[in-house]
C-alpha cells in the first residue's frame, strides 16, 4: 500500500462530486491523507478531550466533535469511521497520542484529535489531523484557536480548515443562510387584511443559530447577501411600494437603494459587490438595471414591452441572466451586463423563472413548472443540458447556489408550509434547516 | 499513574472476589460499563499564538413604524364599495366581467371624487414568487388603464404588487386560486 499520488487525489474528488461535474474547485491539494487506494479517506472524530470538568468546557468539548462531524459530513468527501464505534477506544491522554493502532483496527485512515480548555472567560481550541498510518500529524493541518464564541464556530472554522488543505476545496461551514419568515406572528398595520408580519432571518448554513435583522413590521422579502457577508439588499413595502434596501447588518443601518411612487424588486449583486441589477417598474413595466452599491448610475439593461425580471450575474460579472415573458411564458434569457450585443434564449420550459448562477460551473439553476408546481432545475449554459434535481414532492422553488457551487438552497412546501432546504447539486441530500413559522426565498452568503 | 493504580487495585479485587466464589459483592461487581473516565488532564503545551475566533453578532436597526392607521379608513375598506377584479391564470387581460366590475368603481369613483385609492396587485400560487411581482405590477396597471380610459384621473390612483406574498384565500384550490388572481382596490384617502 502506497500513499495515494497528487493526481489520484484529485482523481478521487472528481468520483466523489460525480463524474458529470466539471471542475468545481482549485485543486491545490497541499496534503493527502494515507487512505486505500480507489477509497475515499475514512475519518474518526472523537470526542474533544475536555481538559477541565466544568460544564461549561464538557459541553463544548462534545458540539465541537459534534458539529465537526456534521460540518465534514456535509460536503461528502470523506468517509467516516461509525460514531457508536468510538466508545470501545480508550480516550487519549493528550490530543498528541492518539491510540493510532486501536484506531487502525476500525479501519480509521486519520483521526482528528482535538482538545478543550477554559481560559478565564475564553476557550483555547486545539487540534491536530493524524495520519494512522504514518502516525504523522497530516501536513500540519492543526491549529490552536481562542475566544468566546458559539462552540459551534470553532467546529465550522476546523471543518472549513480541514477541507482547505486535505481537499483543496471551499467548504460552507462558516457560511450563512437568509430568508424572509413569518415566525413573529406579528400583524401588519394599517391595513384591514389579515396580512401578517415578515422579517429577514439569518442562520447558520444548517439552519442553526437563527436571528432576526430586520424590524420592518411590514413585509421585507427576497433576501440577498452581498458579496462581503456584511450586507443584505432586500426588498421592503414599508413605504408602501415595494422597494430596495441595503441593511448592513452589523452595523444596524440602513440605505434606501431605490425609491418609490415605482417598484423595484429583485436585487442581485455583481460577484466583486460593485453594482446591484434589479427589476423595476420607473419606466412604466417591470424590466433590468443595474445601480452602483449606493444607488447611483441607474443604467437600464433591458428594453422592450416584455416583463423582465429576477436578474443573476455570471461568475465574471460580465452577464447577466433574467426571467422574461417576451415569449408569452416566463423563460431564462441572458444579455451582456453592458447591455450591448444580443439576448439569448436558455430555456424552453412551460415556465422558467428564478436563475441563479454557480460561482464556480457555468450552470444556472431555476424553478420550472413541472404539471401543477415547481421544480428546480440546473441549465448548462454552454451545452443547455437541462438536468432536474427535484421530483415532485411539494413545490420546491427559489433555488439558489452556495458559494462553493455544490449544495443549492431551496424552498419547498413538502411538508406543509414553506420551509428552506440545502440539498447537493446533484438532487441529494435534502436536508430542513428551518421549521418555525413559514420560511421561504432563501439566500446563500459567501 | 493514580489511575493505574486504582485500576489495578479494582482489578485485583474482582479477581481476588470472584476466585473466592462470593456471589453477593456488589460493589465489587460492576452490573454495568463502567462510567467513563475522564481523560487525565494533560498539561498543554504553552499556547503558541492561538488564533482568536469571533463572530459578530447583528445589530438591528433603529426605524420608526411609519404605518399609518386610520379607523375611518379601515370601516370603509371593510365595507368598500370598490369591487375586486379578477384574471385568468398568468394574465392580465380585463376580461368582460373585470370590465363591469371596473365600470362600477369608475362610477363609485366619479362620486367621490376626493377618495384616492391603491390598486394592489395579487397573484395565485401558481406562479412564481419573482415574476408574480411583475405580473401583479401588470394587473394593477391594467385595472389603472381600464379606469383611466373611463376619466379617473392618474393622480388619484397608486399600485402596488404584492405578487403572491398575500392570498386572499389560503387554499391549494381552484376555487382558492381564482379568488388570489385579483386587483384589489384599497381606498387610501377620503
Amino acid at each position: 500500500m502506497k500513499y495515494i499520488s497528487l493526481c489520484f487525489a484529485i482523481a478521487l474528488g472528481f468520483a466523489v462530486v460525480g463524474a458529470q461535474a466539471p471542475q468545481q474547485q482549485p485543486s491545490e491539494v497541499a496534503t493527502v491523507i494515507s487512505s486505500e487506494p480507489g477509497a475515499v479517506p475514512r475519518l474518526a472524530v472523537p470526542a474533544f478531550l475536555a481538559l477541565s470538568s466544568d460544564a461549561d468546557t464538557v459541553a463544548a468539548a462534545r458540539t465541537i466533535s459534534d458539529v465537526l462531524w456534521n460540518d465534514l459530513n456535509y460536503e461528502h468527501e470523506f468517509a467516516f469511521v461509525a460514531r457508536d464505534i468510538y466508545s470501545t477506544i480508550p480516550p487519549a491522554k493528550s490530543i498528541d497520542d492518539p491510540p493510532f493502532d486501536r484506531w487502525r483496527e476500525v479501519n480509521a485512515d486519520a483521526v482528528i484529535m482535538g482538545s478543550v480548555q477554559k481560559s478565564g472567560s475564553q476557550f483555547l481550541i486545539r487540534y491536530r489531523l493524524w495520519d494512522v498510518k504514518t502516525r504523522r500529524q497530516v501536513g500540519g493541518v492543526g491549529a490552536e484557536y481562542s475566544g468566546s464564541a458559539n462552540p459551534r464556530r470553532y467546529a465550522h472554522t476546523i471543518s472549513d480548515e480541514i477541507f482547505k488543505k486535505t481537499r483543496g476545496l471551499d467548504g460552507v461551514a462558516r457560511t450563512k443562510l437568509s430568508f424572509s419568515s413569518d415566525r413573529d406572528g406579528e400583524r401588519l398595520t394599517g391595513t384591514i387584511e389579515n396580512r401578517t408580519v415578515r422579517e429577514i432571518y439569518i442562520s447558520d448554513y444548517d439552519g442553526e443559530n437563527q436571528q432576526r435583522v430586520t424590524v420592518g413590521r411590514t413585509l421585507n422579502s427576497f433576501p440577498t447577501w452581498a458579496p462581503d457577508s456584511r450586507s443584505i439588499a432586500y426588498v421592503s413595502w414599508r413605504r408602501g411600494q415595494p422597494n430596495i434596501f441595503v441593511s448592513h447588518i452589523y452595523d444596524g443601518t440602513l440605505d434606501e437603494l431605490t425609491k418609490g411612487p415605482s417598484e423595484s424588486y429583485t436585487p442581485a449583486w455583481s460577484p466583486d459587490g460593485s453594482r446591484i441589477a434589479f427589476s423595476s417598474t420607473r419606466d412604466g413595466h417591470a424590466q433590468i438595471y443595474v445601480a452602483n452599491r449606493d444607488g447611483s448610475n441607474v443604467r437600464r439593461l433591458t428594453n422592450g414591452a416584455s416583463l423582465d425580471t429576477t436578474p443573476t450575474w455570471s461568475p465574471r460579472g460580465s452577464e447577466v441572466a433574467f426571467t422574461s415573458d417576451r415569449s408569452g411564458t416566463p423563460q431564462i434569457y441572458m444579455i451582456s451586463a453592458d447591455g450591448l450585443g444580443g439576448v439569448q434564449r436558455l430555456t424552453a420550459e412551460p415556465y422558467a423563472d428564478k436563475p441563479t448562477w454557480s460561482t464556480y460551473t457555468n450552470e444556472i439553476a431555476f424553478e420550472s413548472r413541472t404539471g401543477a408546481r415547481f421544480d428546480v432545475k440546473v441549465i448548462d449554459v454552454a451545452t443547455r443540458t437541462v438536468k432536474q434535481l427535484t421530483f415532485g414532492e411539494g413545490s420546491n422553488e427559489s433555488p439558489v447556489f452556495a458559494p462553493n457551487g455544490r449544495h443549492l438552497a431551496f424552498m419547498s412546501d413538502r411538508t406543509g408550509k414553506f420551509q428552506i432546504y440545502t440539498m447537493t447539486r446533484d438532487g441529494r441530500d435534502v436536508r430542513q434547516v428551518t421549521k418555525s413559522g413559514e420560511n421561504r426565498l432563501p439566500s446563500w452568503s459567501n | 499513574m493514580k489511575t493505574y493504580t486504582a485500576r489495578l487495585a479494582l482489578v485485583i479485587t474482582i479477581v481476588v472476589a470472584a476466585a473466592c466464589g462470593s456471589k453477593k459483592s456488589p460493589a465489587l461487581t460492576p452490573t454495568s460499563a463502567p462510567e467513563p473516565e475522564p481523560p487525565p488532564v494533560t498539561a498543554p503545551a504553552t499556547p503558541r499564538n492561538p488564533t482568536p475566533i469571533t463572530e459578530a453578532a447583528p445589530a438591528l436597526p433603529r426605524v420608526s413604524d411609519e404605518a399609518v392607521n386610520s379607523a375611518s379608513l379601515d370601516d370603509l375598506n371593510r365595507n368598500s364599495p370598490l369591487k375586486p377584479v379578477f384574471f385568468g391564470l398568468d394574465s392580465s387581460d380585463i376580461d368582460p366581467i373585470a370590465k363591469s366590475a371596473l365600470d362600477d368603481n369608475a362610477a363609485v369613483l366619479k362620486q367621490h371624487p376626493t377618495w384616492g385609492v391603491t390598486i394592489e396587485g395579487h397573484c395565485d400560487e401558481r406562479g412564481t414568487a419573482e415574476y408574480n411581482l411583475a405580473l401583479g405590477d401588470r394587473r394593477a396597471a391594467a385595472a389603472v388603464a381600464y379606469l383611466r380610459s373611463l376619466g379617473i384621473a392618474d393622480t388619484r390612483l397608486k399600485t402596488v404588487s404584492y405578487g403572491k406574498e398575500f392570498p386572499f384565500d389560503a387554499g391549494h384550490n381552484e376555487a382558492a386560486w381564482a379568488k388570489n388572481r385579483r386587483a384589489h382596490f384599497v381606498i387610501t384617502t377620503k
